[in-house]
């Protein structure tokens, strides 16, 4: 047996994209089309061709996955990598191009898929176990360890529409969390749940790596994917755009993020079944400028817009990360709330947060957008949409290029001398 | 490790070591094959279908047995006696039920199949498996209210003493009957209805017409001979009158069931290829 678990080579996905109206099909607009495409065939002529109606979600990517590896995919929103992991788990099939999975496939897009609200949560177990592709016998073998992983002992025999929202996402997390497979597809499911849960999933995440079996995950978290994977995939519009270890793929995403200071949703970003949207965001310097260099030491403002479509509680937040993934700080606008998630009627908000004092180590970081439910769900997230750099003057790391996340002076005191007698003490 | 488990145990994407994926083009094999790996799948999801649908309802099962015995009713008060339908010798409540018996639990089937994927758009777009089970579960999801139901007919036909002949033991063949073409008819909806929404309406509409083109409130001979195998171009009539002669005595339908089996196992086919042929948009499309 070779030692390739997934090979993918050109792989490319076209998707129509119509207006909501071209959506739903109806029968009706088929036959009046039919009717009416030769006339518009006829005016058309002359005429500048049509806009595009089509896109790929993914081009010519190719890649390969050895046994034993983790694989991080990264990229912007709207980049191909839930399409990739579609095609792989073999839910929409590829437009051209092919891809070869040596090994049993588990893919997990989503936790609690197909859960149903009037079963109980046994009978969930079952259920989601055999949708997930177990046998009867199997989950059977490991039923207990589901329920002591989800913590639901007491309520296994409630239908699961009587739990609260966490414990419905542990009791799916712990099904899928049983799944054996040699290939582990993982969307970005961590971003579901509170921190604990994310931590849960990310160690689940690692015990299946440490067993030595084959994982390819997506995720927003640079810093979960840079501790947990050796290799990584960096796609951008559909292109496969950098491929090889980690940290390079890291640094060439954070570094290449674009036009920095301000960043804008794409209309054709906006899923209208969403109930929350970043639309945009900017950093604004002291001087109240749109900036993307900043001064060492200088308060700067993060500048957010968003879009509720329909009445939510939530805790909109961003993170700062520098090249290397790892998140220096990260704010929410619950923090003045004391941490509860605020309630947002439907409209749009433009919030500023006053980064002050401001204590970044000098160097490039990255802005990434998130807004969840807590313990509930993942609202939206833009990752990486701004960028900006820190200068060096005036820093302790113009001294020396000391390492660290930030760049402050500490009071040090000499407690204590005592003279050397004739050389020593 | 590994292999010292019993096959039957391991997860099924264990049985399928190496995977190509391509596209596929124009008609594409059945592959039964990998149904028949995700048997279990079809358990549990007509399991589910049957346990979550009498959730918070008063009455429960009982529905199984309240629609065709209302309709019963209705027919028998209409039809049997201000209209004096023939019944060919039979009683008509009995001879009205024992056809409203397999007709129900085809038109529930051809209802919960109709609508299956669109119902199922979470499943399709977010986990693999051979999405035929969806179809096929929702039809065999109907046979324990069509058991009920059935249960109720053997109580009239012991009140009106009517003993089962022979032809008894051919009722399976006519249950299959019924379910191959519910599945067949519903496999040709659920894949429209994908593209389609137009097929949720048209499913009750279409129900409607069809239990009237059906030998229900009527009985077949009314047909004039020379016509009446045509009559099985209705699969439906080929039930129907099978039940008859399997449980009430009455002539065995002949030609008609021939058209009908012939019918149902052309659009079944067909059906089985259309779905297939459109499985691959369904992620994208529904």
């Amino acid at each position: 047996m070779s030692d390739t678990a997934i090979r993918v080579e050109n792989l490319s996905k076209l998707y129509r994209i119509g207006g909501p109206q071209e959506r739903y099909k109806t029968l009706r607009d088929t036959l009046a089309h039919a009717a009416v495409a030769p006339v518009h065939q006829l005016r058309r002529l002359g005429q500048p061709a049509p806009p595009q109606e089509t896109i790929w979600a993914l081009k010519d990517v190719s890649f390969e996955v050895k046994h034993g590896e983790v694989l991080g995919i990264i990229g912007p929103n709207g980049a191909g990598k839930t399409t990739l992991l579609r095609i792989l788990s073999r839910i929409t099939e590829p437009t051209t191009g092919h891809a070869e999975i040596h090994g049993r496939v588990g893919s997990l897009l989503e936790v609690g898929t197909g859960f149903h609200p009037e079963l109980t949560g046994r009978e969930n177990i079952y259920l989601n176990g055999a949708i997930l592709g177990m046998r009867k016998v199997e989950i059977e073998r490991k039923f207990d360890e589901i329920v002591a992983f989800a913590e639901i002992e007491k309520f296994l025999d409630t239908p699961v529409k009587r739990y609260s929202s966490g414990m419905y996402v542990r009791l799916a997390f712990a099904v899928a969390a049983h799944l054996e497979p040699e290939i582990l597809l993982v969307d970005e499911v961590l971003a579901v749940g509170d921190a604990a849960f994310q931590k849960k999933c990310l160690g689940m995440i690692g015990d299946v790596a440490g067993e030595g079996r084959t994982v390819m995950f997506v995720s927003h978290n640079m810093h979960a994917v840079s501790e947990l994977c050796e290799t990584g995939l960096l796609l951008r519009s559909g292109y496969l755009d950098r491929d090889g270890p980690i940290a390079d793929v890291i640094k060439s995403y954070v570094a290449d993020a674009g036009t920095a200071s301000r960043w804008t949703r794409g209309e054709r970003e906006l899923q209208p079944s969403k109930k929350f949207f970043f639309l945009s965001a900017q950093i604004v310097d002291q001087n109240g400028a749109v900036a993307s260099h900043l001064d060492f030491g200088a308060p700067f403002v993060v500048e957010i817009q968003y879009l509720v479509a329909r009445r939510v509680t939530c805790k909109p937040a961003f993170h700062a990360v520098n090249l290397n993934g790892v998140v220096a700080f990260s704010s929410t606008e619950c923090d003045a709330a004391g941490g509860q998630d605020i309630l947002r009627e439907p409209g749009v908000y433009r919030v500023r947060c006053v980064v002050n004092p401001n204590w970044l180590m000098p160097g490039t970081y990255a802005i990434r957008l998130s807004a969840s439910q807590t313990n509930v769900e993942h609202l939206d997230s833009v990752d990486i949409c701004l960028q900006f750099d820190i200068g060096g003057v005036g820093s302790l790391w113009s001294l020396d290029r000391r390492p660290g996340l930030f760049d402050l002076t500490y009071e040090w005191t000499l407690c204590s001398f005592e003279k050397a007698a004739d050389g020593y003490p | 490790m590994k292999s010292e488990k019993d096959l039957s145990t391991l997860p099924i994407a264990e049985q399928i070591p190496t995977i190509l994926i391509r596209p596929s083009r124009g008609w594409v094999a059945l592959n039964l094959r990998d149904l028949w790996l995700y048997r279990e799948l079809l358990y549990f999801l007509t399991w589910r279908d049957i346990k979550v649908r009498y959730k918070q309802t008063v009455l429960g099962a009982a529905w199984a047995i309240l629609q065709p015995f209302f309709t019963m009713v209705v027919f028998s008060i209409f039809f049997g006696r201000l209209a004096q339908v023939p019944s060919d010798g039979i009683p008509y409540p009995i001879f009205a039920y024992c056809a409203l018996v397999p007709w129900s639990y085809f038109a529930g089937a051809l209802d919960r199949a109709g609508n299956s994927l669109v119902g199922s758009a979470n499943l399709i777009t977010k986990v693999y498996f051979p999405r035929l089970a969806i179809p096929i579960s929702a039809v065999l999801a109907g046979l324990l209210d069509f058991g009920i139901a059935f249960v109720v007919l053997l109580g009239m036909m012991f009140y009106y003493g009517t003993a089962p002949t022979a032809a008894v033991l051919t009722l399976p063949l006519f249950l299959l009957l019924a379910i191959a073409t519910a599945l067949a008819v519903g496999l040709w909806l659920s894949a429209l209805n994908v593209q389609y929404r137009d097929v949720r309406y048209t499913i009750p509409f279409l129900t409607q017409l069809w239990l009237f083109a059906t030998p229900i409130a009527y009985s077949s001979s009314l047909v004039p001979e020379q016509w009446r195998a045509l009559y099985g171009l209705n699969p439906m009539a080929g039930v129907v009158e099978g039940f008859r002669w399997a449980l009430l005595g009455k002539e065995p339908p002949g030609p008609l069931l021939a058209v009908s089996v012939i019918v149902v196992l052309l659009l079944l086919i067909g059906g089985l290829y259309y779905f297939r042929r459109m499985e691959k948009t369904f992620a994208d499309v529904v």
